[in-house]
């Protein structure tokens, strides 16, 4: 695209390319804020339809348009500051959870070539990012002045933090499997797995484990069921977000959905495959590979909402002994086996 | 162009934080100021192309360090005119540390335009092309290994002593056996009465 707007519009090479990533920034954004109303739809007819019940069914046909419903709702409400919050970091926590929940997608890649910026460093890039996420939530907390909001806040804080150990450790070992932190590269290197013909690092044996541990670091991380224990409404109100009102709390409802798309995506790109077919056969190539990302997509966002209509609430304890006794010891010492396999397979004993 | 936009914002917005980090008031803004300081600090390292370096200080500082800052602080009762009285009694040691970090400084650059020192065994400068995790990884696990996992076992170290200097057994308390919790099965727990009408169940 800058190659456009440098020959076609005429302008100097920066300003294209500050122009083509202006553009890129909202082609991305625009559309997934889009999907984030739909997805908050399509999470409670899904919860609906596993309770029996019929869910939003109103607004538009099937209650297609509830969520702009709810969206005109909350931005027409008066925004109301408690007094003895602390006014900036208050307004600042959730236009931060609101930016994490963006900034990530730059990376994502959606099709051959198709990513905002290809950047070598881009798992990191996402480990830097989601690690940010936490700050929305701690200051939401502490600037709420509260005691719910705060209990919240801890609890959210060490959740994140210690899930983020074992998360780091699983995407190493993806990384050492592909050989690059790029997510294209990570993609393109899952194409026709242990020559099987399947487009997934999820069938290799020795990833399996991690994407199974992935997917559920990733419900820890966004704070889903049944890891929800910063919002759980039987113990803190509604957790760090219970002194917000319209918009503010609109974007923490937008920014924890767009998170959980995210996940989604990366569950999708990392192990799954990502824009490339399931199937390591020429004429599923014809599809466009952002169509099968998007499948992948959905298919993981029905697995993280059938979880959370199925599974009750853990006890904290309870998280906590899974993430720091369970997945640590077991993805570090993952680690070291999948390094040890990959020494054998490409470098070979020597004596 | 964008570069020298991209550098002044950045080192602007570093050295503006950096102020703000000490002089505000509140203990939780200094945190974020500080935050921002690191932020900056990152694109400025992406500017010079060490991506991977501006990545690990997002990931490390921002992302662990920083919310431990933010964790201990956020707890603190903080008594501003108590710490006034601190800064009287503080100020020589303070002002002796500022002068030497500057007469640091000073003779570090002075030492930098006299001309590099002469090292006998110098690494080659690697070629630009090469993505900078990969030029430090051929470096961290060749030629530095032993210094590299020197500097992990220091760590090492650091961690296990730490937690032996905190950790106490404590006696009298009764912690949850979560494997005996995870055991149990509802049989084992709950019984299914049929109490006759009129009668209740017997406990």
């Amino acid at each position: 695209m800058t190659a456009f707007f440098n020959t076609t519009v005429g302008m100097s090479y920066d300003w294209a390319w500050f122009t083509a990533t202006i553009v890129g920034i909202l082609v991305i954004a625009l559309p997934l804020m889009l999907a984030v109303a739909m997805i908050i739809y399509a999470d409670r007819k899904i919860w609906a339809a596993m309770a029996l019940r019929r869910g939003p069914n109103v607004v538009g046909p099937f209650g297609l348009l509830q969520s702009f419903a709810d969206g005109l709702k909350v931005f027409l409400q008066e925004t109301i500051i408690p007094s003895a919050a602390n006014r900036m970091l208050f307004l600042l926590a959730p236009i931060i959870t609101f930016t994490v929940a963006l900034i990530v997608w730059a990376v994502i890649p959606f099709q051959a070539g198709v990513v905002l910026a290809d950047i070598n460093v881009g798992l990191l890039y996402i480990l830097a990012a989601s690690s940010l996420g936490v700050y929305g939530i701690i200051l939401s907390g502490w600037a709420s002045n509260s005691k719910y909001p705060f209990y919240s806040a801890l609890r959210a804080a060490a959740q994140m933090v210690s899930y983020e150990v074992a998360i780091g450790f699983i995407l190493i070992s993806v990384v050492l499997w592909s050989g690059t932190f790029n997510l294209s590269g990570i993609v393109m290197a899952q194409q026709s797995t242990l020559g099987l013909h399947i487009n997934a690092f999820g069938i290799n044996p020795l990833l399996f484990p991690m994407a199974v541990m992935f997917f559920i670091s990733s419900l820890a991380e966004t704070q889903r069921a049944p890891f929800d224990l910063t919002e759980a409404e039987s113990e803190l109100v509604a957790g760090y977000q219970t002194e917000y009102s319209s918009m503010s709390f609109a974007l923490f409802w937008l920014g924890e959905y767009a998170n959980v798309l995210l996940m989604c995506a990366l569950n999708a790109t990392l192990f799954w495959g990502g824009w490339l077919p399931p199937i390591d056969w020429a004429p599923l190539y014809a599809v466009p590979g952002i169509i099968w990302l998007f499948a992948k997509i959905l298919f993981f966002f029905f697995l993280f909402s059938w979880v959370k209509a199925t599974v009750p609430r853990y006890r904290y304890d309870q998280l906590m002994r899974l993430g720091w006794k369970i997945f640590l010891p077991v993805s570090l010492f993952w680690v070291f086996l999948v390094s040890g396999v990959l020494m054998w397979l490409r470098v070979g004993f020597q004596s | 162009m964008i570069q020298a936009i991209a550098f002044y914002l950045f080192a602007i917005v570093v050295v503006g934080s950096g102020a703000m980090t000490i002089s505000s008031r509140n203990p939780v803004h200094s945190v974020m100021w500080l935050i921002l300081a690191f932020f900056n600090a990152a694109g400025l390292m992406v500017l010079v192309g060490a991506e991977f370096i501006a990545m690990l200080l997002v990931i490390v500082y921002v992302g662990a360090v920083a919310v431990l800052f933010l964790f201990v602080v956020m707890m603190l009762d903080i008594d501003v005119a108590e710490m006034r009285a601190g800064v009287a009694r503080y100020f020589a040691v303070g002002l002796a540390l500022a002068v030497a970090l500057a007469a640091e400084i000073l003779i570090g650059i002075g030492a930098w335009e006299a001309g590099g020192v002469k090292i006998s065994r110098r690494a080659a400068p690697i070629d630009s092309a090469v993505p900078n995790i990969q030029a430090i990884g051929d470096l961290l696990y060749t030629r530095y290994l032993f210094v590299f996992e020197g500097a992990g076992l220091v760590l090492l170290v650091a961690m296990i002593g730490a937690i032996v200097l905190t950790h106490r057994q404590r006696s009298g308390v009764r912690p949850q056996n979560i494997s005996r919790q995870n055991a149990r099965r509802p049989q084992d727990a709950t019984r299914n009465v049929q109490p006759p009408v009129g009668e209740g169940v017997e406990l």
